[in-house]
Formats: C-alpha cells, structure tokens, sequence
C-alpha cells in the first residue's frame, strides 16, 4: 500500500496558493485591482470631476457655484484676456520647447557619443543636479540673478553689453525694467528649470544609434553633414520629441515662475491658481485647465505619428 | 498626543452632530438670545499673522488666554486674499473669518454669515463709533460682524529718491520724472488684486472732479472707463504687481522699485532691516481696509464664537495684533490703556487721526448709490484687472 503522490494540505496558506495555481487569473485581478482603482478613481475621477465642474457657473457677486449645466464658462474663455492668456502660454511653451531641443542637443550628442567613463558620470551629474535641488529654491535663486541689480546686469554693464541688454529689454514684446521683471527673464528661466527633462531622452535616443551605421554612412560618401541630416537626426527624432512632451507640458501648466518673474501677465497655470484658490471661481478654473489638456492631446498624437512612442 | 486628538474629534462630531440638530430645529438666520457654554473648538479663517498664539513671536499671543479661560481650543485658517475667504466661507466648516470691506458684504449677501446681537457682547460699546455701524458689516441696520482692525494702504517710497515725501499719488500712476532725474519707468508697482481699481478711481476723484466720483467703489460706465485707462498708463510705468507682501520687500532692495502702494506690515519690515523708505498718504486720501469677525451660518460652535467676539474687543488683542501687524485697533481705548503693548504713538503712526482720509474697502455692486444697476460690479474688476495687467 503505497499512499498518493498528493500531500495533504497544510493550512490556509496551501489552500490559497493552490486556488491561484488553478485559476492564474485570480491573482492578475488580486494584484491589479489596487492600481487599477487608484488610477480610476484618483486620476481619472478628479479628471471627470474637473469636467463636470467646467460646465458650471459662478454667481457673479456672492461667488457661490450654481451646479447647473451650461456652456457659459467655456464662452469665458474667448473673452479677449483670456484668449491673451492661453496664447500668451502656448506661445511660451513652444519658444521654452524650441529652445531647449536646440541647447540640449550638442550637449546629449557629446554625452552619447564622446564622453567616456567618469567624463559620462560627470555629464549625468551635472544634468541631474539641478534636479535635485528645490524648485522653488532654484526659482528665486534665479529672481536674484536676474534682479536689476543682480550679477547678470554687473556683468553685462562690465563687459560692455550693458547697451545690448538694455536695448533688448527696450522691445515692447518682452522687455521690462530688468530681465527679472521681463517676459524674456520668465523665458529664461522656464529654459533652466526644464532642461534636464529635454537632456536625458534626447541622449538616450543618441545612444541607441548604432555606430556602424554611421560608418556605413561615411563608407559610401556621405559627408558628416549629410550622416547627420540623414542618419544621426531621424533616429534621434523620437528622443527629442519625447523631450519636447516633457518641457511643452510643463511649461503649459506652471503657475510657480510666472508668479516670480515675469511683469505679472498671467499665464494658464497661474490663471488656474488664481480663479481656484484666490477667486473661488472653480468653473472658470476648471475650464481654463481643460485647455492645455485638449493642447497635449493633439501634441500627443502629433508625436505619436511622428514614432515618439515606438520605443516603448 | 493621537489618543487626544481622536479623542477631540470624537468631541467635535458628537458636538457637530448635535449642532446640526439644533440649526435644523431653529430657523436659519434667527441671532443668538444668549451665550451658552463653550463647544470646547473655534476655527477661524483669517488673514496672516492675525491670530497669534506665541509660536511666531513668544511676545505676541491672544490666543492661549483665550483658550485657558474658555477652554475653546482655536484653530486657524490662514487666507491671502478677500476672494479667497469667501471662497473658505463658501465651502463651509469653519466658525469666524476676519472678513475685510470687499469680501464682508459678498459674505452677507451669499447668506454664509449670520446677524449677530450686539447686546451679547459686552464691550461692543467700547468700539470706535465711527465703526460701530460701519456698511460694510451693517446691513439694513442689522449687525453681521464685530470690527477686528483697520489700516491704510500707504504709499511707500524710498527716502534716497524722495527728499521729502511725495505730496500725490501720480508717482506712481502718471509718466514722470522723480526728484533724482530719472523717470518712473519700472520703478514703481501697483497691487495685484482687482480692488486696486478703487486707487485709481479715488485719484481721478481729485484731479478728474468733471468725471463726478462720489465714491471710488460705485463707478458707472465712464468712471470706470476713466479708471481703467489710467491703469492702463500704470501697467506702463509698472515693472511687476504685487500679491506677496515678501516678494514685494525684495523688489525693494533689489529691484530698484522706488514707490508703490503698500501696506505699513512692509514698511515696517523694510525699516527694521534699515532700508531707506518711509510711508505716507498723500493729499488724494487713501484706500484701506477694515476687517469684521463674521460668524458662518451654519457655525458649529456659536457660544465658542461669541466669546471670541467679547475677547476680540477686551484683551491685549486689540493693542498687541495692532502692533504686530502696524494695524490701528477697533478699540481706541486699545492705545492708551496700557492692556497691550499698543501707544498713542504707535496708533498715531499707523494712522488712527486719517481715519477720514480713507475710504475702506468695500465690494462694487451693481445696485448703488447712482441708482439700480448704475455701477459696474465686482466680477467685471475681476476680469478686467486682469486684462490691464496682460496688457490690454
């Protein structure tokens, strides 16, 4: 008498194991359900509820919300200091975008290609340090150094770009009374603050361009500008756009920097801040935010068309 | 310390839940007959630094005596802006808001603050009469709140560029060159907040008479347009607006700013750390605001509030709060008295003898004194502030 191949169950903890081993999708469900309801009802609830309150209106004297359905908000919108508004800010998150592709670029190409052992450690180091600071430390830092009375005026005024300064600060468009009181100080500190997030994908795309293939390029005759035009450059193109998703986006919806340089011309998420906290106009608030959420859906697909996502 | 606290809340609920039960028995907006025992909480809304318990400043507190002989534990809710308190008040939960001119009649008209009865609190008549039934908390001779502190919005100005104190406030709202020669292009700021519209109208009331302003917070269509223009020229000459009481200290010293409205928390600031500025209200009068202790009308802890109101009036409150915050009290008697740390002087230099120079805060309707739907209301301020300062 030989007894079964079977052991005898020893106490909940086979029994549980065992229910899992006979139906496997037990434990997806198990282990997926907490995610899932924190990204349902955390992310995806206070979205719709977003939503929801845009489509309300404000009493206009006593500030309390009338929860009845209408479209008047979003009209409040096109009002024209408002459209100002969320020009104002497209027009700076696509500048802050440009800008930063067009810096961050030699420094990833030399990070992915040249640089080599501690010379790399040094290159992540110094794109992710600022990382790691304060935001808003790293901001008001940068409110002294703009100041009129700051190093980079004392600079300027030593070196003889005083003229050039002042002649820049004189344009209608962006000037002020000094860089930290001027649209083109907010633009320069928008640049700084969101770098890194364009630095890091970018050299990760660069990295991932095999060197043979530039070889092959050189081998038939393409001259490095060519290489670059028709080789280096598309297949980084995904990494730069994935870097332009980041510094777009962000600087769509700051309200900290426009808050602390700048001339006090608002911005969407400044208006954001204002019309909830300030105004207690949550509809107006909530419209306002549908905004940049409608202008990266469109970018999204725009970069997903152009394979940012393929290397996912 | 937790065991505490849940033991508080627990407090609080059954409180809450028998509150509710009350408010639900008794008709709303009916005022108190009397003052019952405390609830044992308080919450507050209020401005910053306006209800002190020692943990800024050992030497400033009118908190913990107020606690110890009531045993209505205080917390507070501290606000930036007169919106963002009706904002507060219209969530609810919360006892009292130390409301100014432009938020108290919002508050009474959006039915969240309840009449109060004067007769339950003591020392209501030792209140400057000149507040007594001041409109921004007195409606149809009804009282909605018990004045907390009042003060001007001085103009500050650097003393290095002004020998002598500015005589008008075109310093900083016309093109003009200051004493030191050079323009006013960048040097000056103006207030962040849509009731800076009001300056603008009290100094076309002076050089503009043609345009008849009676009042700097009812305007019709034209006045208004007047004011709206001359902020426009403003938005030229400003540099930077300012919401932050610190971020405009820095302009200050680092900026070049060299004028600007302010209040007398900055100058006081400024001058402690031996910047060269000085306030001053010039010869067009000023705007101020004069802040009232409302009670929520759905308040939980009524009898607590009351109290509050009568140690509001009587304590070292009113003399301390005014020195801390370079405020003038609700309570003359406050200066003199010796109950805080408050003088004569110091209530002189925060500008008790220019009560009749200022014309306090106080939200624009549309139904004014120049008749139904004669003025431009305060949603409009709103949106159009915002407008001038974008440039339009």
């Amino acid at each position: 008498m030989t007894s079964p191949a079977i052991l005898p169950e020893r106490g909940m903890g086979d029994r549980i194991s065992a229910a899992f081993w006979r139906r496997p999708r037990l434990l997806l469900i198990l282990l997926l359900t907490p995610p899932v309801l924190w990204l349902g009802i955390v992310y995806l609830g206070s979205l719709a509820a977003l939503l929801l309150q845009s489509f309300y209106s404000i009493d206009e004297f006593s500030g309390v919300v009338k929860q009845e359905f209408t479209l008047k908000t979003y009209a409040e919108l096109f009002r024209a200091q408002n459209l100002d508004i969320i020009l104002r800010t497209l027009l700076m998150a696509i500048l802050v975008t440009l800008t930063s592709a067009v810096i961050a670029f030699p420094i990833a190409y030399f990070a992915a290609r040249f640089a080599k052992g501690r010379w790399k450690a040094v290159f992540y180091l110094g794109v992710m340090l600022p990382l790691w600071s304060s935001y808003l430390v790293k901001v008001y830092a940068w409110k002294l150094i703009l100041a009129r009375e700051g190093i980079l005026t004392w600079i300027a005024d030593h070196v003889g770009g005083g003229p050039l300064l002042a002649r820049a600060l004189d344009e209608q468009w962006f000037g002020g009374s000094s860089l930290s009181t001027s649209p083109l100080g907010t633009f320069i500190v928008f640049v700084y603050i969101w770098m890194p997030y364009m630095i890091l994908p970018m050299q990760a795309a660069l990295e991932r361009v095999p060197v043979s293939m530039l070889e092959a390029s050189s081998d038939l005759g393409a001259s490095r500008a060519q290489t670059f035009r028709t080789v280096v450059f598309p297949l980084a193109l995904p990494g730069i756009i994935a870097g332009s998703i980041f510094t777009f986006s962000l600087t769509l919806g700051d309200y900290i920097i426009p808050q602390i340089i700048g001339n006090s011309a608002r911005f969407i998420g400044l208006a954001v801040y204002q019309f909830q906290g300030t105004a207690g106009n949550v509809p107006l608030a909530a419209a306002f935010a549908m905004v940049p959420i409608l202008i990266m859906l469109v970018y999204l697909w725009i970069a997903k068309r152009m394979g940012a996502f393929d290397a996912l | 310390m937790t065991m505490n606290r849940q033991m508080q809340r627990a407090a609080t609920l059954s409180l809450a839940a028998l509150a509710s039960l009350t408010t639900a028995l008794t008709p709303a907006f009916a005022q108190m007959t009397e003052v019952g025992p405390g609830e044992g909480a308080l919450s507050i809304v209020a401005w910053a630094g306006y209800v002190e318990r020692g943990e800024t400043d050992k030497a400033f507190d009118w908190v913990t005596g107020f606690e110890q002989k009531t045993g209505c534990m205080v917390s507070v809710k501290t606000a930036n802006t007169s919106d963002e308190m009706v904002a507060l008040m219209n969530e609810g939960g919360f006892d009292l808001v130390t409301a100014s001119g432009d938020a108290s009649l919002r508050l009474v008209a959006g039915g969240k603050v309840q009449e109060i009865n004067p007769a339950l609190v003591p020392s209501w008549s030792t209140i400057d009469p000149r507040l007594q039934d001041a409109p921004w908390h007195t409606v149809d001779g009804k009282h909605y709140g018990v004045p907390y502190m009042w003060g001007p919005n001085v103009l500050m100005y650097n003393t290095n560029v002004f020998k002598e104190a500015p005589t008008s406030w075109n310093v900083v709202f016309e093109k003009m060159d200051l004493p030191d020669g050079k323009t006013n292009e960048g040097r000056v700021q103006a207030y962040d907040g849509p009731i800076h519209i009001a300056d603008a109208a009290q100094y076309l009331m002076f050089h503009k008479p043609e345009l008849g302003i009676t009042s700097p917070y009812e305007l019709n269509e034209d006045q208004y347009k007047a004011a709206l223009d001359l902020l426009r020229v403003q938005r030229t000459l400003t540099s930077r607006y300012w919401h932050d009481a610190f971020i405009q200290i820095d302009d200050f010293k680092n900026e070049g700013v060299v004028a600007s409205g302010s209040w007398p928390f900055q100058v006081g600031l400024l001058k402690a750390d031996n910047q060269p500025v000085a306030s001053t209200i010039p010869q067009e009068g000023a705007t101020g605001w004069a802040d009232t202790t409302m009670l929520h009308v759905d308040s939980e802890h009524p009898n607590c509030a009351y109290m509050w109101f009568e140690h509001q009036l009587s304590s070292n409150l009113q003399a301390d709060l005014s020195v801390w915050f370079g405020a003038v009290p609700s309570v003359p008697a406050a200066c003199t008295d010796g109950r805080g740390m408050q003088t004569a002087e110091g209530c002189t230099a925060n500008g008790l003898d220019d009560f009749e120079k200022i014309r306090f805060w106080k939200t624009p309707v549309a139904n004014c004194s120049q008749g139904e739907g004669a003025c431009v209301p305060y949603y409009r301020w709103v949106s159009d502030y915002i407008g001038v300062i974008g440039g339009r």
